[in-house]
């Protein structure tokens, strides 16, 4: 343009602007104790054993607080708490009773959704703006959209009778602490069943804070118990004779074991478990917009995400081009911590898992795959690793076909349709997939052949209560969300005309 | 003659001044929007505010554009331009003036040598409704009388109507009428209908010379959106990346708050870089955000929210 004379230090304002000094989320909006207990039959107890075990904050890695850790002594304790509740009152309460139960609990955690989106980045290392802006929202929505159900249990499923199961014991992971908390609880106490609840190790602070939610709520007393502890804990519970449904979310080696484990029992079982999503982009696809939804699918959640598009399956006519963009935005990607309402990309959520992924990573540069990763510095302490893009690959690296659960894209190329679809589908896991087109017939006849629960077109991630998630393959069985995810938590018999 | 064809990946405008074939990409309105909105929830606290309220104010054309307008009313429009703020003298001048051709003289004779552009709607603004020798005429008439830039309305009954060459023609018409004044080239995008011909006239636009490309008249409900500053920031960059061309963008229409200034500063920073929110590439066509941002500097400084009854009125 013209001479603007006063452009003297324009180009100094703009970097100064661009920095984005800290914009940090007070802490002080949430109490964290120093000890925590087991949530069981509305009271807040130790263990039987006293034992406990340390959560650490991930984007410091500083001890936070140390944690009741339940041993089979407790869990039976919880089933029993929960089977008391369920026959004695919560089973026959009418559905809209249940209702008004998970409606309120809705609204308080709309209420106090600050301290939860607060205490999930403490914990888990999670940026801020996500369980701002994603987690907790989509928390209160699961609770919602379940609340409404409970009284129109007949109509779930056509034709068919609904009852309740009874005891369901539930076990959920470290990537969406709360979140997932409330899928699991939603349904299962819309449905007329009661809850033993068992959060991830490494994340246990907002499922108990939900807990003390659940008792302000009024809900009476067992109808929701919250247990901590290891995998160990989680096993025994999956594996307790008192349970009528188990629902785990977590890896595929777990799930395997807990499949194992209720063989020939009478306790139903649903699994949602790892994944290694492709994202794939043709050649005619708005392209800026892609790039966007290629970030979201396998950087949201610094990649701890079952359904992340760790594999970007790209159209060689398009491949350069779009490498290039996809390296230059990474570089805008802001790494740092948690609580700064800035931070793009926040904590890895423990040391074992930081060290996975690296593990991973190095294997990819040992066999020549080409690693770009952002270059700006990294926060000194906890737990973190830069966005990283591995490409040329062959497709049997390791970091081609195993879930990594990190900010890790695998790379690869195709030419056709059909190939494209060969290639999304050479992999154990089924759970997500994404294709990226203008032209329309081609999302359908893709979404047709791709093996996966969900295919998304022209985004990625999205997800809504009213939309049935789950897997296929080593992905797992069962939905959550929608009427499917309603008729995993039901009893049903055919209802004769 | 510039027509549009395609290959396998996209629309291609061949035909353009620009020589070579210019591909146009596909947009995606959905994730288009939750791109903007997500950048728009920024953060922007202390120095960086600081620094975008300052950068902001610099990339202002302060404008009026009514049919009241008098040399009065120009003279003083002036005089803010040259001083945002009467109680800081260290603020520095906006970047630009903006009146209708009739008032360029004025503006000019109050403005001299000063560093603050003279900026003059032309061609049939807002419509761009009448005869092309018109609309050049005016165009030459403002440049004459002092013009710096030239703010042009794209015809946008051809472009809906698909007549492609002549919007394209009519803008490089219009450069070469401004001569040494920069054309900035208005897309009026709320009457555009989708973000694919927000994002199709950009092009066109850009190829026929435009050297900032701007979104809205203000004559509308609608001006400037966070979409469509992406979707045309967007643009830019593709345009850049296929032709070494630097075009600017200008985002008018229905911006009075800093938190708007700031989180369009955003958007435009995280697309183009930081180097493409400078007053050189980058305006805000607007008249109350000033106050805004005076505001909002006194109160960055004395602590106190300021009242506007203090603050010029113009």
């Amino acid at each position: 343009m013209t001479t603007t004379p006063h452009t003297d230090n324009a180009s100094e304002l703009a970097q100064m602007f661009s920095a984005y000094v800290p914009s940090i989320e007070g802490r002080d909006v949430v109490t964290i104790r120093p000890r925590y207990g087991l949530m069981i039959d509305g009271v807040e107890r130790p263990a039987r054993e006293e034992r406990t075990f340390p959560t650490i904050e991930p984007g410091t890695g500083d001890h936070l607080a140390d944690v009741a850790e339940a041993d089979a002594g407790d869990v039976d304790d919880a089933v029993a708490a929960a089977r008391q509740a369920y026959e004695n009152g919560w089973r026959d309460l009418p559905g809209r009773t249940r209702a008004k139960y998970l409606f309120r609990l809705a609204r308080l955690l709309q209420d106090r959704s600050r301290e939860f989106a607060v205490l999930e980045s403490i914990d888990g290392g999670k940026p801020i703006r996500e369980s701002r802006d994603i987690d907790v929202p989509l928390a209160a929505a699961h609770l919602f959209h379940h609340a409404g159900w409970a009284d129109k249990l007949e109509y779930a499923v056509p034709g068919m009778s609904a009852r309740s199961l009874g005891v369901v014991g539930q076990i959920i992971p470290w990537n969406f602490p709360l979140l997932m908390a409330t899928w699991k609880i939603g349904p299962a106490l819309a449905c007329g069943n009661t809850v033993v609840l068992k959060p991830a190790e490494t994340t246990p602070l907002t499922a108990l804070l939900l807990a003390e939610l659940i008792a302000e709520a009024d809900f009476p007393p067992g109808v929701v118990n919250v247990i901590t502890g290891p995998g160990t804990t989680g096993a025994a519970l999956a594996a307790h004779p008192g349970l009528d449904k188990v629902a785990f979310t977590g890896s595929t080696g777990v799930g395997k074991s807990i499949l194992r484990a209720l063989a020939g029992t009478a306790t139903r079982l649903t699994l949602e478990l790892g994944g290694k999503g492709a994202n794939i982009v043709f050649d005619d696809a708005a392209l800026d917009q892609t790039v966007e939804g290629i970030v979201d699918g396998i950087f949201f959640n610094q990649g701890h995400v079952c359904c992340a598009g760790s594999r970007l399956l790209v159209q060689e006519g398009v491949a350069d081009e779009l490498m290039g963009r996809l390296r230059r935005r990474i570089e805008l990607l802001r790494v740092g911590d948690p609580l700064d309402k800035n931070t793009d990309v926040g904590a890895i959520n423990s040391a074992a898992q930081l060290e996975r992924i690296r593990g991973f990573v190095d294997a990819a540069e040992a066999d020549g795959c080409q690693i770009d990763q952002t270059s700006g510095p990294l926060p000194e302490r906890g737990f973190f690793f830069p966005p990283t893009i591995v490409s040329g690959l062959g497709g049997s690296e390791a970091i081609a076909r195993e879930e990594v659960f990190g900010p890790v894209l695998a790379v690869q190329t195709f030419r056709t349709e059909a190939e494209a679809v060969a290639k999304a589908n050479a992999t154990r896991y089924g759970l997500s997939a994404g294709v990226w087109t203008e032209k329309g017939s081609r999302i359908l006849w893709m979404s047709q052949r791709l093996r996966a629960g969900v295919v998304w077109a022209n985004c990625f991630n999205q997800l809504d209560p009213t939309s049935p998630f789950g897997g296929v393959k080593e992905s797992g069985f069962g939905r959550e969300g929608g009427r499917q995810g309603l008729a995993e938590y039901l009893a049903l018999a055919p209802v004769s005309a | 003659m510039i027509s549009l064809g395609r290959d396998t990946r996209s629309t291609l405008l061949t035909g353009s001044l620009v020589g070579h074939p210019i591909r146009v990409a596909a947009v995606d309105g959905y994730a288009l929007e939750q791109r903007a909105a997500r950048l728009s929830s920024r953060s922007i606290k202390r120095e960086s505010k600081a620094a975008g309220l300052e950068l902001a104010a610099r990339c202002i054309d302060l404008t009026t554009l009514e049919g009241a307008d008098t040399p009065g009313k120009v003279r003083a429009l002036c005089a803010r331009a040259l001083h945002p703020d009467p109680d800081d003298p260290t603020m520095a001048p906006v970047a630009a003036v903006c009146v209708y051709g009739a008032l360029v003289a004025a503006a000019r004779a109050a403005l001299g040598d000063a560093p603050v552009n003279v900026a003059s709607v032309a061609g049939a603004f807002p419509s761009g409704q009448s005869h092309l020798s018109e609309r050049l005429e005016e165009i030459r008439r403002a440049v004459a009388d002092g013009a710096d830039e030239i703010d042009i309305v794209l015809n946008r009954g051809a472009l809906l109507a698909g007549h492609l060459d002549v919007v394209h023609d009519e803008v490089a018409a219009s450069k070469e009428a401004a001569g040494p004044a920069h054309l900035k080239t208005i897309l009026e995008t709320a009457e555009l209908g989708s973000y694919e011909t927000v994002r199709l006239a950009s092009m066109i636009a850009m190829a026929a010379g435009s050297d900032v490309i701007k979104t809205s008249t203000g004559k509308l409900p609608v001006g400037a959106t966070p979409a469509v500053a992406l979707c045309m920031a967007e643009a830019i960059r593709e345009f850049a990346e296929q032709t070494g061309q630097v075009v600017g963008l200008k985002l008018a229409g229905g911006i009075r708050t800093s938190k708007q200034a700031l989180g369009y500063l955003v958007i435009v920073a995280e697309t183009l870089g930081s180097e493409a929110i400078t007053p050189d590439r980058f305006r805000l066509g607007a008249s109350t955000l000033l106050n805004d941002i005076v505001l909002q500097r006194r109160f960055a400084r004395t602590g106190r929210y300021g009242r506007t009854h203090d603050l010029p009125v113009d």
